[in-house]
């Protein structure tokens, strides 16, 4: 293969990452890391490396949307940064001690409960709690769903719960090079009250800081190589443009079955390369 | 909901809006630019044992300080790209920082402290990240 035929790949494979990824709140670095160690021969290391740089660009580019149109809960994702934030920074520094084998067959368990979790029906949600926490820092928001055609509001619950669950995102966002949406995203819907678009949009807010946290350390070390991660930045970044121009159309349903799809499947790849 | 703080967090929106929107656009560009560049002048070389040598575990990119700024002088393509991903990194940074002023500007002192926390958090990993 030649470097441009290398490039003009990985910029494909990426481009699609992004789409996917935006739609659902994921980085695309859960498709972005298999594609390219699996498909590219692109080593582990360098993989993620390269993935966090494009988490920062999925995640910046469809936030701009999202906060513009005031889906995004500015509030809430200010307040889960403090988690995600220190967490990245515990992850990418653990990244140089942990072996990839145990990462891969860590991340696959957790991938699988995530697609298990968001398959179960929407009635059975947890039952909202009062939460002084959430009161006090005023995180109750509303937004305009344009597919309803009016606007939803809710009250946000167990902020503690969703702070905890935020750090081992962060944690999981350094070591993995992936978003982190697919553990806050669950818990953000199914146990902190707030609606899907909402959580994805908030996710999506949050990950571009989260990301920028362990981005620093790679970039630093110097895991992050020109040659992947150009393309890989660029299709992700025009991937998740168009991700985001049609996820305020979209149903919530249609999305969260995407999603579940891209767990399913990302699991699958991790397991089979943690056994591997 | 009274309208003056309505509009006041319809600004912020805005800002940070703009703020991600035109680090992640001209991010783009430098990035695009610093490949084209490398192409056109042959930087990558043209067989497969080329690809492999360049996303091989061994391969630690060159991250000097000097590097980089004569790299950019001399109009590297590998130093321009590096120069977009430098931008990437610091646009959510920036983005904290705009939110910060915003919250300071409505006197929410609860936001400002919570904003503050993450922003030392932000620069402690870039320090970090200068020390490894």
């Amino acid at each position: 293969m030649t470097p441009f035929a290398f490039t003009a790949i990985v910029l494909g494979i990426s481009y699609a990452a992004g789409l996917l990824g935006s739609l659902v709140g994921v980085g695309g670095g859960i498709i972005v890391v298999p594609a390219l160690t699996l498909l590219m021969g692109v080593s582990i290391k360098k993989a993620i490396a390269a993935s966090i740089i494009s988490v920062i660009a999925t995640s910046s580019g469809a936030a701009a949307s999202y906060v513009s149109e005031g889906i995004a809960n500015m509030r809430l994702g200010m307040v889960l940064e403090v988690g995600t934030v220190a967490g990245a920074l515990c992850g990418a520094y653990l990244a140089e001690f942990v072996s990839g084998r145990w990462l891969f067959l860590t991340f696959s368990v957790v991938l699988a409960y995530t697609a298990w979790s968001m398959l179960r029906p929407r009635g059975h949600r947890i039952d909202p709690a009062r939460d002084a926490m959430a009161d006090r820092l005023g995180l109750h928001s509303s937004y305009f769903d344009r597919s309803l055609g009016r606007e939803v509001s809710y009250r946000v619950s167990r902020t503690g719960l969703g702070l905890a669950v935020s750090y081992v995102a962060g944690v999981s966002s350094g070591l993995l090079g992936i978003g982190g949406g697919v553990l806050k995203i669950p818990v953000m819907n199914v146990a902190m009250g707030i609606p899907i678009k909402a959580c994805t949009a908030t996710s999506n807010f949050m990950i571009g800081v989260t990301a920028a946290a362990s981005a620093a350390v790679y970039l630093m070390r110097g895991e992050v190589l020109p040659f992947v991660a150009a393309p890989v930045a660029v299709g992700v970044l025009l991937g998740a443009r168009l991700g985001a121009r049609l996820l305020g159309g979209m149903r919530g349903q249609a999305i969260r079955l995407i999603f579940v799809a891209v767990l399913a499947a990302s699991a699958l790849q991790m397991l089979l390369k943690g056994l591997g | 909901m009274t309208p003056s703080p309505g509009r006041k967090v319809g600004r912020i929106e805005d800002a940070i809006s703009g703020v991600l929107r035109t680090g992640v656009s001209t991010s783009l560009v430098l990035i695009s630019a610093g490949t084209l560049i490398t192409f056109v002048r042959g930087g990558y070389g043209g067989r497969g044992p080329e690809v492999a040598r360049l996303i091989g575990p061994g391969g630690s990119f060159p991250r000097t300080a000097s590097w980089f700024f004569g790299g950019l002088l001399h109009l590297d393509g590998q130093a321009v790209i590096v120069a977009g991903l430098l931008l990437l990194v610091v646009t959510p940074v920036t983005r904290v920082a705009v939110s910060l002023v915003a919250f300071a500007a409505e006197r929410d002192r609860t936001y400002v402290s919570i904003t503050a926390l993450v922003l030392l958090l932000l620069l402690l990993s870039f320090a970090l990240g200068n020390a490894g």
